[in-house]
């Protein structure tokens, strides 16, 4: 249990244009663009699948409406996480 | 394992699918790093967390925003260049209940539509702008901005921005809280994460506000273009954040409320303030005058002064008073006295489609360069009225009558060159039939308050019909003498 990350981050391939801003942006640094290329012939982002703390930076960085979808295990303290991490 | 639950996801606001093209439906146009997408993203989750999805229209503006209605799923206008603010201010007064949100860049703002945004502002309106700045024209392809920076390169200032030549960029925040009446006014940037979350507070309040109907919000976002300014998406970012929030200070410039009385017109009724009569007739009745007029098109063309415009007026006040559909459309220059003028007239007992007449029934020309210019245009069997006692020895016309009536000398014998149109009235009238005569007195009667005046109008109008009854012959046409068979 203990090694289960607070959060959890998918990126849909098809809608990500490979721009980076979510690696960049992300706090724990657990975003990167994928090596190989998608259908439309970019890097997309993706996810290393641990350590996501859900704090939703990455969602407000990505321009795209629906790329990014943020999980986290308890909600409730949502606003205050992105608050925290931004202030990181 | 506990269970994940979403934290964030696409805003409802957003459709699912954008109907843009057949490809490519499910991402924007934008270019990858793009600050629109980031800015459409906070305005949506604000919209959909106050609740105001079903209320908003989105007015989106040319520049690359101008998909925006590809996105949104609210009510969408587009608006022309740099119009957004007026139409935005059309549709929040039009639809009080809305949520309107111009969204516009800075050359849509800043460049062609600062009288628009200005003036928006300056009346308060209950809106809420966007404003999306970085620096430089997107869409077109990178030419220089209002907001462009003193010595940013862009395709029409090659070698920088000159202070000297091309001038400052403007800031518009500082321009716009110079004024009176906005509520709220603040700069964000997209820079990095923190401001990406101020900018998402800042806009969420706008929305907040005009909900509450306080009045005038812009909030002006420093956005990154990194497809214009050359840089990887990342670096564009960081120019925003180290190089654009230098030169365009961030912060709140205006959080008030502006106290404006609130002063209402007297509700008084468009009849009431012209001193108008409500219609009381019946429709018995308006179909028992129905035998005393019929439809026609006319033109009526003089020199100004000669009072071709009146004489218009005078007949569609007629036709109104006999409950005809009527409509006066003047064309006249800029000249008081003596330029040429000329109305077109149209009586009917159906509605009227166009006050425009291209082919008039009846054409009155009081001078001269009136009838060599309109008569071409007369329809099949028209008319023509004079106003000399003949036409001249040159003219010549097929498929319509010219009827010549010395108006101006008759006027002249009765004492006042000025009733010559109501003379040409009265022979209208008598030779036409599509008014009777004493609806013609009744209305001249209350135009003219002048004793004396109206004294020479009641002749002029006699002498008119008198003309055309005693000296004009049946089956007048076409000929030199003005009155030939």
């Amino acid at each position: 249990m203990a090694n289960q990350a607070r959060g959890n981050v998918t990126i849909n391939t098809d809608e990500c244009k490979g721009c980076g801003l979510c690696v960049e942006s992300c706090p724990p640094k657990v975003l990167h663009l994928r090596p190989e290329l998608n259908q439309y012939g970019i890097h997309p982002a993706q996810y290393t699948g641990e350590s996501c703390t859900g704090c939703g930076i990455c969602f407000y960085c990505c321009p795209e409406p629906g790329a990014i979808t943020v999980y986290r295990l308890d909600t409730k303290n949502v606003a205050r996480e992105v608050a925290n991490a931004a202030a990181v | 394992m506990s269970e994940y639950q979403v934290a964030q996801q696409k805003s409802p606001v957003f459709y699912d699918r954008y109907f843009r093209k057949d490809e490519l439906q499910h991402q924007t146009h934008y270019c990858p790093g793009c600050g629109h997408g980031v800015a459409h993203k906070l305005i949506g989750e604000a919209l959909a967390e106050l609740g105001l999805q079903d209320r908003a229209i989105i007015v989106s503006p040319v520049g690359c925003s101008v998909f925006a209605y590809y996105y949104f799923d609210t009510g969408n206008v587009q608006a022309a260049h740099g119009r957004a603010p007026a139409v935005a201010t059309a549709l929040r007064r039009s639809n009080p209940e809305s949520i309107v949100v111009s969204y516009q860049g800075d050359g849509d703002l800043a460049a062609i539509g600062t009288a628009e945004i200005i003036h928006a502002a300056n009346r308060g309106e209950n809106i809420t702008v966007i404003f999306i700045n970085n620096s430089i024209y997107g869409m077109t392809g990178g030419q220089m901005a209002p907001t462009t920076l003193i010595g940013q390169t862009s395709t029409t200032s090659p070698w920088g921005r000159r202070a000297n030549n091309e001038g400052f960029p403007i800031h518009m925040a500082e321009l716009l809280s110079a004024l009176e009446a906005p509520v709220y006014i603040e700069r964000v940037s997209l820079g990095d994460n923190k401001n990406i979350l101020k900018a998402r507070k800042a806009v969420r309040k706008a929305l907040e506000l005009q909900k509450q109907g306080a009045g005038f919000s812009m909030v002006e976002i420093l956005s990154p273009c990194p497809t214009i300014l050359k840089m990887d998406p990342v670096v564009a970012r960081k120019f925003v954040n180290e190089t654009l929030t230098k030169q365009f200070p961030l912060g709140v410039f205006r959080d008030r409320k502006p106290e404006i009385t609130v002063v209402n017109p007297p509700q008084r009724s468009v009849a009431e303030v012209l001193g108008i009569k409500k219609e009381t007739a019946t429709a018995e009745e308006k179909a028992a005058r129905k035998a005393f007029t019929h439809d026609v098109t006319m033109k009526i063309a003089g020199f100004g002064g000669q009072g071709v415009l009146l004489m218009g007026q005078l007949i569609a006040e007629m036709g109104m008073r006999e409950h005809m559909e009527v409509s006066w459309l003047p064309s006249y220059g800029p000249e008081m006295r003596s330029g040429s003028a000329h109305c077109h007239v149209t009586l009917s007992h159906e509605r009227i489609g166009s006050p425009l007449i291209t082919k008039p029934q009846v054409l009155v020309a009081m001078n001269e360069i009136s009838l060599r210019k309109f008569a071409p245009q007369m329809a099949q069997g028209g008319l023509i009225l004079y106003n000399r006692d003949k036409v001249p020895e040159d003219f010549t016309l097929e498929g319509a009558r010219v009827v010549c009536v010395p108006a101006s000398e008759i006027a002249d014998q009765i004492g006042s060159a000025k009733v010559a149109n109501v003379v040409m009235l009265g022979a209208l009238l008598e030779e036409t039939e599509c008014l009777p005569v004493e609806t013609a007195w009744g209305v001249i009667k209350s135009f003219v308050k002048n004793e004396k005046l109206l004294a020479f109008n009641k002749e002029a109008l006699e002498a008119g019909r008198k003309y055309v009854d005693e000296k004009v012959l049946v089956g007048a046409c076409c000929q030199p003498d003005g009155c030939g068979y």
